[in-house]
């Protein structure tokens, strides 16, 4: 007797590769998913009376495949004029099993799944719905929660992004190796604004919390399929990495916890050595991108036992480097954070200074150079950029963050004064 | 008599759980494991991180491949259990060993967790038959 469980965590792993080869030989994403919703009812009656398929993939592209087949053919007896366009790209389906089953086919076809979602002319307020209801097969009820929308606005944005991605037409010939790495590219970024839709989510909003998981779920669906990829491993671990902290960075009362202050020992361990022998495997191709970069950051803090042991002269150094792949202010504003613990706040501040204007309206930068200031004893000009950082808070939760870390530094300050 | 027992499962499955599943999974499994080494028969255990994150040397070429060892034609024949400040250390053991013996590959695979389970008898430490034939 198999599970039930079984049978649905099977599903769930087989969707993105499923219905994309049922979206190659139907060439509509309606039709792909509705081939593989059927694939998955035929699924839990089959399964249960006769056991998992070795395969399961397979089984249910093939019986998607067939199924569909027997729509169109239903209905062509119905109607006097079949879609010629439409029978036609049925035609390869009497193709044997085998070929589907080539894995560099299985790569192309989830590749342009994911990338089809990530149309430029798509927002990212579509790409990440969009792709979460197609590739990860989310609900839009799940997807409506985790956004904060109701499940008709959120089925409205989907149908019209949908629509947006028909008009424009996809490639479906394989695509030559520029064009791989470029899809890639853009892919690996629509994975990682879904990780940040989850991580930036409060300690209680859990539906949105859930995006993480997912996103790292399509981190390993990519690394599977471009295994020599140090960028994608990069990609990966840096998720994981970020998201072993997860249950250290919201204390009872949901407040956001400094890194400094976060209990290291609530840190998942096995995302960490995950995370890490990614890294240590990327490193080997000596060929630095900016995801990597960044995963190596992360590690520098996952090693750390203690926030007092981290390697702030490492992180320094590879926050420069990350300046040079990926030239912005706020890298230089993060890298000057870990020059304050090598050079001194003055350093730090002189990095940050010619950044006022670019960044005037980032409450970090005020916050972060608020911070410096009071270190080094200037307290009236500390309180005006910690006034700002205030005034520029997105979100409550962010208010509250700069606050602790205003108050607390003002206490240490005044416990040096009285030293 | 010693066995290995060799775990496989649908990884892209296994990976997807999240955390509750994947402890509600490890708790029922760990009832199972305190029974057998209770019993004394339960060695070490090993859950080894996912197959993306595995390193292959092909011996005779000495081609370091991402990924793990895909061939279906070759079958696994041991393992050994290492402990290595990182990947290039490793690469360097596996690399020696296969001088010693040339032919097929190396998996080099994270450790996840390891158990170490209930000690060994002496006995079991060498091949047993042929421990036992050399003390005759």
């Amino acid at each position: 007797m198999i599970e039930p469980g079984w049978i649905e965590a099977a599903l769930t792993a087989s969707r993105p590769q499923a219905v994309a080869a049922l979206l190659r030989y139907f060439r509509d994403l309606d039709a792909a998913e509705e081939a593989y919703q059927e694939a998955c009812l035929r699924a839990l009656k089959n399964w249960t009376i006769n056991g998992p398929p070795r395969d399961p993939t397979a089984w249910l592209i093939m019986v998607g495949r067939n199924a569909a087949l027997d729509q169109v053919r239903k209905r062509s007896r119905q109607a006097p004029m079949p879609d010629e366009a439409q029978v036609s790209d049925l035609e390869d389906v009497e193709t044997p099993m085998a070929e589907r089953l080539d894995d560099s086919q299985y790569r192309d076809d989830v590749l342009r799944l994911m990338f089809i979602c990530c149309h430029p002319d798509l927002p990212a307020t579509q790409q990440i719905p969009l792709a979460l209801r197609i590739v990860s097969g989310l609900s839009v009820k799940q997807i409506a929660r985790a956004f904060l929308v109701s499940e008709a606005a959120m089925e409205q944005r989907i149908t019209r992004a949908k629509a947006k991605v028909a008009e424009a037409g996809v490639a479906f010939e394989t695509p030559g190796p520029v064009e791989r790495s470029e899809r890639l590219g853009v892919v690996m970024q629509m994975v990682y604004l879904v990780f940040n839709e989850g991580y930036s989510a409060g300690p209680k909003d859990d539906a949105r919390a859930e995006l993480a998981d997912e996103a790292i779920r399509l981190g390993r669906l990519l690394l599977r399929m471009f295994q020599a990829e140090p960028e994608v491993m990069g990609l990966l671990a840096l998720m994981l990495l970020q998201h072993s902290r997860n249950a250290a960075r919201f204390d009872a009362s949901g407040e956001a916890v400094l890194l400094e202050d976060q209990d290291r020992s609530k840190w998942r361990a096995s995302l960490i050595q995950e995370g890490l022998a990614l890294i240590d495997k990327a490193m080997r191709h000596r060929k630095t991108g900016a995801y990597l970069v960044q995963a190596a950051i992360a590690a520098l803090h996952a090693r750390a036992r203690t926030f007092e042991e981290t390697d702030w002269s490492g992180i320094d150094a590879l926050y420069a480097t990350l300046e040079r792949l990926q030239p912005s202010p706020v890298v230089t504003l993060n890298r000057a954070v870990a020059v304050s613990k090598t050079k001194g706040p003055q350093a730090a501040l002189d990095m940050i200074e010619p950044l006022s204007d670019r960044l005037s309206g980032y409450f970090h930068f005020h916050g972060a150079r608020g911070g410096l200031l009071l270190m080094l004893g200037k307290s009236r000009e500390a309180r005006e950029s910690f006034d700002r950082a205030i005034a520029l808070a997105n979100t409550a939760a962010e208010a509250a963050h700069i606050r602790m870390h205003i108050d607390r530094l003002i206490a240490e300050s005044e416990r040096a004064k009285q030293a | 008599m010693m066995y290995a027992v060799l775990c496989y499962n649908n990884e892209e499955m296994v990976c997807g759980w999240s955390k509750e599943q994947d402890d509600a999974v490890m708790a029922a499994l760990s009832t199972v494991h305190d029974k057998w080494e209770t019993a004394g028969k339960l060695k070490p255990s090993i859950r080894l991180l996912p197959t993306s994150a595995a390193t292959t040397l092909h011996k005779q070429k000495d081609l370091v491949v991402d990924g793990p060892y895909a061939e279906t034609k070759e079958a696994l024949l041991g393992f050994y259990i290492i402990d290595v400040d990182n990947l290039e250390e490793g690469l360097t053991f596996a690399r020696e060993l296969g001088r010693a013996n040339p032919g097929g590959a190396y998996e080099l695979r994270p450790i996840q967790l390891y158990l170490p389970g209930s000690p060994i008898a002496g006995a079991y430490a060498t091949d047993r038959g042929y421990a036992g034939e050399k003390a005759k």
